[in-house]
């Protein structure tokens, strides 16, 4: 009788020194990394309270002592919202169209492809901090912003959606003689319309939680507002702000997923 | 009508397609283009509406070269050319009545076609070929609701409404079965008669060829091979068209064909 063949999975890296030196490194930084962090237990203590309080606050938010200055961030935060998103939307087709590799030529589309890798590259607290510095404290800022982060957004998966269509039914209306925007018009176009829709939908419900993110940094509408609730430890009015945001989104996500249904 | 005069192609990949192609098609003929696959078919019909860029040679249609028309020249010569394709190519989110129009597009301008408002003759015109391919009640349908042969006869309705005098087909029946692939090629035949058009026909069934076009002309690596009558596709030809095989079966069921057909056609009428 022979001896029983044993097999072992490949280990992921063959060398066993190299993996157990790998391995060892990786876990002694960590905990020197973990050493380096200071934590002030007293500061936490004390914190612990005030976090207390802040939940505590969701048991009671209070709606009607700021509700004005509620009401008015709140319109201001749509306002942007909406506005920042048609913009962004206007704006982003013609830099998709330029993004997609079987529609532009190579400079145009290297060009729109920079144009949205600029935009997707910086995070939109960082251009908000930006366009307040240029603009001043306002929505004006936030609603560049916010359209400048849509561009990036909207262009890069449109013009993938447009890269991914049936080349064949273009072809078919090509060969019928059309003029270059008719070819959009019949044989692109029907193709990417419901992911458009889709997305712009989606960046809808997307920009309303970003219109107030930056309203922390400046630049207007409900996070304004909510700043302001904070910095004067009104955790009630604080909580009432949050309590409306999360409805606002949830209302804006589910109307939009079930627009997007039925657009197929 | 169309001369192809040493046309050739080769794509960027240096795969030579097309080698030095001569041919000359006159009016109202219906010509089936046969080969193996990679053998240049689809190339060599999209070289003459210059879906593809033909390297060398020319295209003549009545004697103007469309080799060297660049914009509203070449779309002038697009619409000349109807075009149907290989699994029908119809844009499946438009209306059926929509693909037909597209066929226009060469013909009104951007803004007309824009809001769909295409001249009353155009819809007539719409119309009357629906009705003449038999879907005259789909025509608000959207083009993906429809079956295969249904869709193909859209293709062919969207090619003719272009008022063509050529029409280019590319595996017309590539996707469908072997009765609904006899009544459109029936169908374009037909039509290739009542419009006086001529055709190119690219086609992989043999027997289908042979029972529905006045010639053949075998394509085999880029170069004719074979140019003549449809009886005279003996397994010799076919072998040079197609590499060593056992051809009696297609010469049998081309005859068994004949008769089949008779009846699919009692039942279309």
């Amino acid at each position: 009788m022979s001896t029983p063949r044993t097999w072992r999975p490949k280990p992921f890296i063959e060398n066993p020194k190299l993996r157990w030196s790998i391995t060892i490194g990786t876990l002694l930084y960590m905990l020197l990394a973990l050493g380096s962090v200071e934590v002030n237990w007293m500061r936490v203590y004390e914190g612990l309270d005030r976090g207390l309080k802040f939940v505590a606050a969701f048991a009671q938010p209070n709606f009607t002592g700021r509700w004005t200055d509620i009401s008015e961030g709140l319109a201001e935060s749509l306002v942007m919202t909406v506005v920042s998103t048609v913009i962004g939307i206007i704006v982003s087709i013609p830099i998709a169209l330029g993004a997609s590799r079987n529609l532009a030529p190579l400079p145009v589309y290297l060009f729109c492809r920079s144009i949205i890798t600029i935009s997707r590259t910086f995070q939109e607290v960082i251009i908000a901090i930006l366009f307040v510095a240029i603009f001043g404290f306002g929505p004006f800022a936030g609603v560049l912003t916010i359209s400048f982060a849509t561009i990036g957004f909207l262009a890069k998966l449109l013009a993938e959606a447009i890269e991914n269509i049936d080349p064949s039914q273009a072809e078919a209306v090509r060969s019928t003689g059309s003029r270059w925007w008719q070819w959009l018009n019949y044989g692109i176009q029907p193709q990417v319309m419901p992911r458009l829709i889709g997305l712009s939908l989606y960046r809808l419900d997307i920009n309303f939680r970003e219109s107030a993110v930056v309203g922390l940094v400046g630049a207007g509408g409900i996070g304004a507002t909510l700043n302001t609730a904070f910095d004067r430890y009104e955790f009630d009015t604080a909580a009432a702000i949050l309590i409306l945001i999360i409805g606002i989104v949830m209302f804006a996500e589910y109307s939009s997923s079930a627009i997007r249904k039925r657009v197929q | 009508m169309l001369e192809l005069k040493k046309l050739g192609k080769r794509y960027r990949t240096g795969d030579h397609a097309l080698k030095e192609v001569d041919l000359s098609v006159p009016a109202g003929q219906v010509l089936a283009l046969i080969g193996p696959s990679g053998a240049g078919k689809s190339t060599l019909i999209r070289c003459i509406n210059r879906l593809v860029e033909p390297t060398s040679g020319d295209v003549l249609l009545h004697g103007e070269s469309l080799t060297r028309l660049r914009g509203g020249g070449l779309r002038k010569a697009r619409r000349r050319i109807g075009m149907i394709f290989q699994e029908y190519a119809l844009v499946e989110r438009l209306s059926v009545m929509e693909n037909v129009l597209s066929g226009r597009l060469g013909y009104v301008g951007f803004w007309a076609s824009y809001f769909r408002r295409f001249p009353q003759s155009d819809i007539d015109t719409a119309f009357s070929l629906l009705d003449r391919v038999g879907l005259e009640p789909m025509a608000d349908k959207r083009a993906d609701e429809l079956s295969g042969g249904q869709r193909q006869r859209v293709g062919i309705a969207r090619a003719l409404i272009q008022n063509p005098e050529l029409l280019l087909v590319d595996e017309p029946t590539a996707s469908l079965d072997p009765k609904t692939s006899r009544q459109i090629m029936r169908l374009i035949t037909e039509l290739c008669t009542e419009h006086k058009l001529a055709a190119i026909i690219n086609i992989h069934d043999v027997a289908l060829a042979q029972m529905f076009a006045q010639r053949i002309v075998g394509l085999q690596a880029g170069s004719i091979v074979y140019d003549g009558d449809p009886e005279g596709l003996t397994p010799d030809v076919l072998t040079q068209i197609y590499g060593e095989e056992d051809w009696t079966a297609v010469r049998k069921r081309q005859s068994s064909d004949s008769d089949q057909d008779v009846t699919d056609l009692e039942e279309n009428l």
